[in-house]
């Protein structure tokens, strides 16, 4: 019911919005929750196990009961707590965790029988059969216990990552975290204010509280409106600051566009980093609840959230309300209803000495031992020493008192104090590094107190950066102490409720105690206390003071759980903002990409890399048709492929050629200028780490190439060489990967194609390397090959590949050539027994690849040592071979191989196959595979077994060169 | 003969504005860098001197009319805009990187806004001056980010790169933009 | 987690690939016995407390970092850069 002159909702703006597909008004400032309670909605969940009925129990992010779905057009997100979800015009919300309706829900069976649904229920009752678990139980638990369900669909809506950096980070905006704000601001500090809700001032506004000798809603304006128009000053609304790092970096979760209607490239979410020198925690604290019997339906709440609804969204959440507390929190509520209009039944009063109210019935030294109604509370009944009254009611408002909201300071494992006076905990000062506590974080319940802290905390993090702090008068404002006697639970006939969230109840915790879970982090996960959506932020202290009680221990010495980030939920797609499909890594395209594409050529990724796989013809049935095609052609004519990705590192100075020596395991101080060198790289320990060819392109200077996978890892590699054992040398190494567009042209016409574009022919020597004239432009002309033809790689400045490969495809084209694409390429290197990283995969020594003769002797180099060790060399190492295979049986890459007549079992695996293809040149299907003593066993018939693909099949054993095996045309 | 035409890495894709942000290819004719050998800081000032330049600090860019010099890492810079001086082979290793990498600019007073989406840095005029050269990644990419004048910030990617870049500062451009007009 | 770059400055944990102990740069002698290689490629301790580890700022300026921080604090003690570190010198 929406209550005349009060709140601070915007009445001008009216929204429509749905629940459960009927239609509500409410006004722009307004919560689901508040909505819903002006509607006098009540009823807005069902409880997580029993399915009992549920109604709203806060007004805040904390909220363990209304939670709801929200559909979007692009997105349904369940477990949305109404209590944060603003209205807006066309918001529709759904009851989730009930069928068929909120109303009347079958699962509600589950409370009749909720005797059998103790705490260890699903532990004792499905234990056997075992097998039954996975197929039949979970299943089906799962299917009863869910949340909110998901669409189904991918996640459309748009999400965003940020960075901020501030000095003092404000965390919270009542009354201690503007008066921290404004401190720093004034003092000149880089400021930035993060505050959960869409308002700033925190209970300032919720209690209606007076600043100042003004009424609360203004002094927070007029802070409000000296801190936005501070150029050091940020004030991020509707952000939860969820988690706290090493090294002052916190995680903020901001609500960009969920309230309201989407919008064209509106972010749903955005997930902040935010690295601060100085933080101040004033994110108040959370009223608990009292544990009395059948403290769950809808209607009963928080009593300070009685005062939200009432003081900041104009809602009284019933027409006759009672109270029930333990501290003076009942009267303070009972007042402001109370002059809003708003009758007040009676106040409940535990404390024996409680004082009377003007105008009010206070029953002292009461308690509230049981409820009435079933959808909806109706009627409460009060033990007064031995007097049973009953009163009716629609809502009642419940105070047990207060915990600080110190999660933060805990998430770099602090772990909080007890204080008996507040029987609370509090933050342990220093649990962050650069994060002080301040106001009702800390402990400070009154408003003067809280800006007091807020002011003092904040000028003491200015001192700590060397800034003078501003000094500023602190304002009036009430300084009533905190009067509080614990009172955690009622005893009674029904059910008394902890956990509302995880429908765990006192019983609950009681037996994990009785059944010896009596540390607090078995209780946990024995009654999953603080487990649900809101990890038990208004019952996790209540439940340590049951567990206390159970195990005869105060509750200092039962402890706490962890509390662990982040505070409240965050969707997985705001921390991933951007990394979705395509984002997930950068994109690199060659220069030769459109032109592949225009020949309908399939682009396979590479890395990073977009590479051609093959260029398709009509008439070609499969890739197979044009890959063999392809082959075929760079054998017999000449072909044209794009290989700039290779990595490319420039290395100068006098020492380049002894830190070559020095990284690689062969020699290339002794390699003549303008000539090339196949070279081989190991790791430290070893095994080999990459491989490729150096051109020498004058005295102290050389051009090195990586494969296109180990491009990065290799630049990473000599770095460390370099800085950590030769930082005196005179070398540098700079990657040119990305400057030389790099096309090999490989095939028997390759030298006429070559030296039909370069201004000046030139005769190069096999692994010669010279300076060439390109249509006016200076490139490198490299004579190696990748395929076992004659072959060439012409390299330009990238600006101008587009425009020589179009041109080398042409011209190959007038020759019977054309392009080639990878599959192509990798047939080729298979037929010339080309390694390439499938073989060398981070387990293969240069010995196992039959290289280990190419470790120099003459000088150390990196991993020689460890090269030539026990275990690396020797028989008993799978060495590279080749395979054969009669006809068009197929072999498959992953196989392993066996000995004919052993038994097929990991044991007796012999090695396994690395790369296979069909060979288009010989007519028959090869492999590269590693196999034990494998040089020692050429002519060998092994069996190649597949289980996952079904292959089973007789390979022979071979040299892995199978073309050209002399390489006379190599060098032809 | 071929004729080469030379293509920009993002062969001339129009600037693209967002409210008060403009994204922009900027050419990148020359770029050599400059790579000191051991205890040859004297003698490369000698080369830079008669140029008006000076190797810059960490961080830094030296400029004299068109030609800039940006630091790009340990005792190495990136000459920009105009050709390599003659340096002594003893003095420093020098490597055309003219087309290793693509330029973008982004201009407006917010330009750091949109940068501070993807760049784990504060780009903040306050924190990044005029005259700031940094090696920082843009999300996944490595790049040199430099401040030239107030309103504006350049960013060197690699080249193969450029488009990726492009989407992700456009894409963040525009949220930036969506977020100014949406409900208070 | 931040770590300082003596050449950029104050960085997020994101630019950096962590390698190892600070035990890869000492190398032993190629002809020096296995059990000194094992122990230089294989053996590390596993300190609560000051520990002193190599990282790589691989999204900034490409230079090794020496780090001295503490396991248990996660304090950062120190960062240097390797290539200019005391003894550098092979």
């Amino acid at each position: 019911m929406r209550v005349d002159g009060k709140g601070l909702i915007d009445r001008t703006k009216p929204v429509r919005f749905t629940f459960d597909g009927r239609a509500y008004g409410g006004y722009r400032g307004d919560t689901l929750a508040s909505a819903l309670l002006a509607n006098d909605v009540t009823l807005m969940a069902r409880s997580f196990k029993y399915h009992r009925p549920r109604g709203v129990l806060t007004a805040g992010s904390e909220e363990p009961n209304a939670l709801v779905e929200i559909i979007g057009a692009t997105n349904q997100t369940p477990n949305v707590r109404a209590t944060v979800q603003e209205v807006f015009e066309g918001l529709a919300a759904r009851s989730q965790n009930r069928w068929p309706s909120l109303k009347y829900d079958g699962m509600a069976i589950n409370d009749l029988l909720s005797p059998f649904f103790s705490a260890g229920f699903y532990y004792k009752t499905f234990m056997w059969p075992r097998a039954f678990w996975e197929k039949l139980y979970e299943p089906l638990i799962r299917r009863a216990a869910g949340l909110g369900s998901l669409s189904g669909r991918h996640d459309e809506g748009l999400y965003e990552k940020a960075y901020a950096f501030c000095d003092l980070l404000v965390i919270g905006s009542g009354p201690a975290g503007l008066m921290a704000a404004l401190t720093a601001a004034r003092s000149g500090a880089d400021v930035i204010l993060a505050e959960e809700e869409a308002r700033l001032g925190g209970r300032v506004l919720a209690d209606d509280i007076m600043v100042g000798g003004k009424p609360g809603a203004d002094w927070v304006a007029e802070v409000q409106a000296e801190l936005a128009g501070l150029p050091n000053v940020r004030i991020m609304r509707r952000t939860t600051v969820v988690g706290v790092y090493d090294h002052g970096t916190y995680g903020a979760l901001e609500r960009v566009g969920l309230h309201q209607p989407a919008r064209a490239n509106l972010p749903r979410e955005c997930f902040w980093r935010i690295v601060a020198k100085r933080a101040i925690l004033a994110s108040g604290a959370l009223e608990r609840g009292i544990a009395f019997p059948m403290n769950d339906r809808p209607g009963i709440m928080m009593a300070g959230a009685l005062r939200t609804y009432l003081n900041i969204y104009g809602v009284a959440p019933g027409k006759r309300i009672t109270l029930f507390a333990n501290n003076d929190g009942a009267r303070v509520t009972a007042r402001a209803l109370i002059a809003a209009g708003v009758p007040v039944a009676a106040i409940v009063d535990s404390r024996p000495d409680a004082p009377m109210e003007d105008g009010t019935l206070v029953h002292a030294g009461a308690r509230v031992i049981d409820t009435k109604g079933r959808l909806a509370l109706r009627q409460i009944t009060v033990l007064k020493g031995a007097e049973q009254i009953e009163i009716e009611t629609d809502a009642l408002g419940v105070s047990g008192g207060w915990n600080p909201t110190l999660h933060l300071t805990c998430h770099m494992n602090g772990r909080p104090r007890w204080s008996d006076d507040l029987a609370a905990f509090v933050p342990q000062d220093g649990a962050v590094p650069g994060m002080i506590a301040a106001g009702a974080a800390n402990g400070t319940f009154s408003t003067h107190g809280c800006l007091a802290a807020g002011h003092a905390s904040a000028a003491m993090a200015l001192s700590d950066m060397d800034m003078r702090p501003a000094v500023i008068a602190v304002p009036m404002a009430e300084d009533a102490p905190y009067r509080l006697s614990a009172l955690w639970t009622v005893e009674g006939k029904g059910r008394a409720w902890l956990d509302l969230g995880n429908d765990v109840t006192t019983k609950d915790v009681g037996l994990s105690a009785q059944e010896n879970f009596s540390s607090v982090e078995h209780m946990k996960r024995y009654t999953t206390q603080g487990m649900a959506p809101d990890q038990g932020k208004s019952s996790n202290v209540a439940a340590l003071a049951v567990l206390a009680n159970a195990t005869g221990r105060s509750i200092p010495e039962t402890g706490t759980t962890t509390y662990r980030p982040p505070y409240v939920p965050v969707s997985i797609a705001a921390l991933g903002a951007g990394g979705r499909a395509m984002g997930f890594a950068p994109q690199r395209f060659l220069t030769s990409d459109q032109a592949s594409r225009d020949r309908g050529a399939p682009m396979i990724e590479a890395g990073l890399w977009y590479r051609p796989s093959y260029f398709p013809k009509p008439g070609d049935a499969t890739w197979r048709d044009s890959c063999d095609r392809e082959v075929m052609m760079v054998r017999q004519t000449v072909g044209v492929a794009d290989v700039s990705t290779l990595g490319k590192i420039d290395i100068q100075g006098a020492d380049a050629a002894r830190f070559l020596d020095f990284v690689y395991c062969n020699t290339f101080s002794t390699l003549p200028v303008g000539k090339v060198r196949y070279g081989l790289m190991l790791r430290e320990d070893g095994f080999v780490l990459d491989d490729g060819t150096t051109a020498r392109l004058g005295d102290t200077r050389y051009l090195m190439t990586t494969t296109t996978a180990a491009a990065g890892l290799v630049m990473r590699h000599l770095d460390f060489v370099h800085q950590a054992f030769c930082a005196d040398w005179n070398v540098r190494i700079i990657s040119v990967t990305e400057g030389w567009a790099q096309f090999a042209v490989a095939g028997p016409q390759a030298r006429m194609l070559v030296n039909s574009f370069l201004e000046a022919p030139v005769y190069l020597p096999f692994m010669g390397v010279a300076p060439v004239r390109v249509g006016g432009v200076d490139g490198r002309l490299f004579r190696i090959s990748f395929s076992g033809e004659e072959g060439y790689e012409i390299a330009v400045p990238t600006r101008y590949g587009e425009a020589l490969f179009r041109d080398l495809v042409a011209r190959a084209e007038t020759m019977g050539g054309g392009p080639y694409g990878m599959e192509a390429l990798n047939v080729l290197r298979i037929e010339k027994g080309f390694i390439t990283h499938a073989e060398i995969h981070g387990r293969v020594t240069a010995f196992d690849i039959g290289m280990d003769k190419m470790i120099s002797a003459k000088k150390d180099c990196i991993g020689k040592a460890s090269a030539m060790r026990p275990g690396l060399v020797g028989p008993e190492r799978e060495q590279l071979v080749g395979l054969k295979v009669g006809g068009e049986t197929a072999m498959v890459a992953g196989a392993h191989l066996f000995a004919q007549g052993d038994a097929i079992k990991r044991e007796t695996s012999q090695g396994c196959v690395t790369s296979v293809c069909w060979s288009p040149t010989l007519q028959m299907w090869l492999g590269m595979a590693f196999l034990k003593n494998g040089r020692a066993r050429h002519g060998n018939k092994l069996r190649l077994v597949d289980h996952m693909r079904d292959v089973d099949l007789v390979v022979e054993v071979c040299d892995p060169v199978f073309h050209d095996p002399s390489g006379e045309k190599l060098r032809a | 003969m071929p004729e080469l035409i030379a293509k920009s890495p993002l062969a001339g894709r129009p600037p693209v504005t967002r409210g008060a942000l403009t994204l922009s290819e900027t050419p990148m004719d020359a770029v050599t860098s400059l790579a000191l050998f051991p205890g040859q800081s004297k003698a490369m000032a000698r080369v830079l001197k008669p140029m008006g330049l000076s190797f810059p600090a960490p961080n830094r860019v030296s400029q004299s009319g068109d030609a800039r010099l940006v630091w790009t890492g340990r005792d190495q810079a990136f000459l920009i805009g105009v050709g390599a001086p003659a340096i002594p082979a003893e003095v420093a290793a020098v490597t055309d990187q003219s087309d290793c990498w693509a330029g973008l600019s982004v201009e407006g007073p917010a330009a750091h806004d949109a940068l501070m989406r993807w760049v784990p840095i504060d780009l903040r005029p306050k924190s990044f001056a005029v005259g700031s050269a940094i090696r920082a990644p843009l999300y996944h990419m490595q790049a040199i980010i430099l401040r030239m004048t107030a309103d504006r910030i350049d960013l060197m990617v690699f080249r193969s790169m450029a488009r990726t870049a492009w989407h992700e500062i456009d894409v963040a451009m525009t949220t930036i933009e969506a977020r100014a007009a949406r409900q208070k | 987690m931040r770590l300082s770059c003596p050449l950029c400055g104050s960085r997020d944990r994101r630019e950096f690939y962590y390698y190892g102990s600070d035990d890869y740069l000492n190398r032993p002698a190629p002809e020096a016995a296995p059990e000194a290689w094992d122990h230089y490629l294989h053996l590390r301790d596993n300190p609560a407390g000051v520990t002193k580890d190599l990282w790589y700022h691989e999204l900034g300026c490409a230079q090794w970092l020496l780090v001295t921080r503490n396991t248990v604090t996660h304090e950062v003690l120190a960062a240097e850069l390797v290539a200019d570190r005391k003894g550098a010198v092979r």
